[in-house]
């Protein structure tokens, strides 16, 4: 393998941890800080007619998982094509 | 044990003809798949040829992933806990996010058979493989000694078929297409399984929904619907804690230690990782992560709001529901009551007969309807009444009064086992029969896809990650095969074993597996890709203290269920917990003390070989590096 190439997978890794980081953070926020640690402050604003705090606890983070997930196979498309590493 | 009286169902039940089609129908589908889909090699028998498109593989994964806990026990989890039950829903799928980012890309990419696989590999270490296999076969016995009690209790409940025949069905359909089929016949399966359990877990609850809120979409309902408030109003009638508000069942820290070892624990575990195996490439490996996840949030999303109804209609059919007639059984003789000309003749002969009397009360709710199915639930030993008051009415108000001189506050329903709240949920609500029966099947459905899973797990661990590899490493492709089957038709026979007579333990461990395999495996796994320094020194101490800190704390917490033969009451008792953590959070910490110990122990020695580091850096491209040494990708780059 060329130096050359070397370079480059290094650099395919670091953006991919950049792409797990942004999205865990995501992933951190929703869970723990909506979820959990801000709930009572959550609750005090009305989604339908259950707090955001509850909301967030029990159905939305669910759903930014999914979006995350999705999120994440779609970046990483990009960053194969770019690096041209994929199968 | 309470499963004893499931056998006396004594009722007859519209459901049931409903139930043995539904169950026949689906279970010859299972066999027929399994048949078609039967395999010769090792390569289809453990990863099904690697050859399964992301849609399938998704789906297999689902059903995978949600158990007869998730089917059975989770919304009914969810509807006692109010909104702490967030950290079951939360601990589950956001658990699911960390394994699809962090581990099956690079594990599909490694290509091995196992996580004992990649352990020993990447530690350099057969010391590590061993024990990274036996934790697998431990964690995964447990775990599917439960799907075969659910097994058993679907068939006990509904089709009156006795605990240990059901068990024994439920062994003989997973037998035949896992032993035949391997991986392949497990997929496929699980794939028509997914189906089916999605299918009678959203059709009675789109039917409740539409019901209590008008909406027939439960997701939508749970939060537009003004369910939850009236849920609020009936529970602060009754005295009972507010469903909405955080923090009445656990503490602010326990919430969080919960969550998170659920969470890295679920990442960890080696049934649902494997399946990440059986793709063709790293990038089907990401969209069977998608495909999955959405096929598991639409049931995740759904339950939240199952827990809400069925809580509502729970208290609302029972609530001052007046005792039409009451049944004592003392001493094998079995009186019976009519309310309430001879109430004062009941409760004399029940003064008499003392607490070990089993009572059974018929009852009719406030509107004048016949509550059979608490009377079928009675007779199961999961829901009992005591009309303590003797007021011929069954309140659920908690009410003030005295148990052994100290002043107690309780309702008149005196036991409700959480378990029964998805399958009663449907005649509660006065369902059609064939609805019910559909609960059954999914029911089955979940809990059978889990086990097999499972019990793929078992097999390879035994055949292919201790035997062929130490016993006989020139075993040929037949003598493989052969060994697998051998392995998973004995996983089967052991976990019906436990399925039948469980041992006292086994739901604790079940409880605590996740603690477990987040203080353990999700580290090594982790860090065996995300860092190259880590070496096997860091890596076998940090689980062993991971592990160790985590088990003993449990063990303490739970003595006396645990070694019932040594403890009478537990080492460590609530009041006493370290810092307040429940035993099912500690594995939070201990995770963090494994991380801790591999990262210290790992930078003080030296670092791994350099095949070892290669091997690292492997993982982490999804290109085969092979192809790569032509330079052909430098010029299609430039080009």
């Amino acid at each position: 393998m060329s130096d050359k190439r070397k370079a480059e997978l290094q650099m395919y890794w670091r953006d991919n941890i950049r792409v797990v980081s942004f999205l865990l953070l995501i992933w951190f926020a929703v869970a723990y800080g909506c979820s959990i640690f801000c709930i009572e402050l959550l609750n005090q604003i009305q989604i339908g007619n259950v707090g955001l705090g509850f909301w967030f606890a029990q159905q939305g983070s669910i759903f930014v998982f999914v979006i995350l997930v999705l999120v994440y196979a779609l970046w990483m498309d990009r960053l194969d094509r770019k690096y041209d590493v994929g199968e | 044990m309470f499963l004893d009286h499931l056998l006396i169902v004594a009722e007859t039940d519209p459901a049931r003809p409903w139930t043995w089609a539904f169950v026949g129908i689906t279970f010859a589908l299972y066999l027929f798949i399994g048949w078609i889909s039967r395999v010769r090699d090792s390569k289809g028998f453990y990863v099904a040829g690697q050859g399964v498109p992301a849609f399938a593989n998704g789906a297999a994964t689902a059903a995978d992933w949600m158990s007869a806990a998730s089917f059975l026990g989770m919304a009914g989890l969810i509807s006692f806990s109010g909104s702490d039950g967030a950290v079951y829903l939360m601990g589950w799928t956001g658990g699911y996010v960390l394994l699809a980012l962090l581990l099956a890309p690079y594990l599909r990419k490694f290509g091995h058979y196992t996580v004992p696989d990649f352990i020993g590999e990447r530690y350099y270490s057969e010391t590590a493989r061993i024990v990274a296999a036996i934790c697998a076969i431990f964690v995964s016995l447990t775990y599917v000694a439960g799907q075969m009690k659910g097994v058993g209790v679907v068939f006990s409940r509904f089709l009156e078929v006795e605990l240990w025949l059901g068990v024994v069905i439920g062994m003989a359909i997973v037998s035949f297409f896992a032993v035949l089929g391997g991986m392949k016949g497990i997929t496929w399966t699980q794939v028509v399984q997914y189906f089916v359990l999605i299918l009678a877990f959203i059709i009675p609850t789109v039917a409740i929904s539409r019901m209590l809120t008008g909406d027939s979409v439960p997701q939508t309902a749970f939060a537009f619907g003004d369910i939850s408030q009236r849920l609020n109003e009936v529970l602060a009638g009754l005295g009972e804690e507010i469903y909405t508000e955080p923090f009445t069942r656990f503490s602010k820290l326990n919430v969080f230690m919960i969550t998170a070892a659920l969470m890295f624990g679920t990442a960890g575990l080696p049934h649902v990782i494997v399946r990440f195996y059986t793709v063709r490439t790293v990038r089907a490996a990401r969209y069977s992560a998608v495909w999955a996840i959405i096929f598991i949030a639409i049931l995740y999303t759904a339950a939240p709001a199952l827990g809400m109804f069925a809580r509502f209609n729970l208290i609302n059919s029972l609530h001052e529901s007046k005792i039409t007639s009451l049944t004592v059984e003392h001493d094998g003789e079995v009186k019976s009551f009519t309310f309430p000309a001879e109430s004062d003749a009941a409760w004399k002969w029940v003064q008499e007969a003392g607490d070990d009397a089993s009572l059974t009360y018929a009852v009719t709710s406030k509107a004048g309807v016949p509550l059979d199915w608490a009377t079928r639930w009675q007779n199961t030993g999961l829901l009992t009444f005591d009309d303590w008051n003797r007021d011929g009415t069954i309140s659920l108000k908690l009410q003030e009064t005295e148990a052994d001189g100290k002043p107690v506050r309780k309702s008149e329903m005196a036991k409700i086992d959480k378990d029964i709240i998805v399958l009663s949920t449907p005649e509660v609500a006065n369902l059609p029969p064939w609805v019910i029966a559909l609960v059954a099947a999914g029911g089955l459905a979940a809990a059978l896809s889990t086990a097999a899973g499972l019990l793929l797990v078992i097999s390879s661990s035994l055949a292919h990650d201790l035997y062929i590899r130490f016993v006989k490493p020139d075993a040929s492709e037949a003598e493989k095969v052969l060994m697998g089957r051998i392995a998973i038709l004995f996983g089967i026979v052991v976990a019906g074993y436990f399925g039948i007579n469980p041992p006292g333990f086994v739901g604790e461990v079940v409880a605590f597996a996740f603690g477990l395999a987040a203080a353990s495996f999700f580290p090594a796994i982790f860090l065996g890709i995300f860092s190259r320094r880590v070496n096997r020194a860091g890596a076998v101490s940090g689980m062993i203290a991971g592990l160790l800190f985590t088990m003993s704390y449990i063990v303490m917490c739970t003595a006396d269920k645990v070694l019932p033969m040594f403890f009478e009451s537990p080492v460590i008792t609530q009041e006493d917990w370290w810092l307040g953590i429940s035993p099912q959070g500690i594995g939070t910490l201990g995770m963090v003390l494994n991380f801790v110990v591999t990262l210290a122990i790992s930078s003080v020695t030296p670092a791994p070989p350099a095949e070892v580091q290669e091997l690292v850096e492997n993982v982490r491209i999804p290109q085969s590096m092979q192809d790569n040494k032509s330079g052909v990708s430098d010029e299609s780059e430039s080009a």
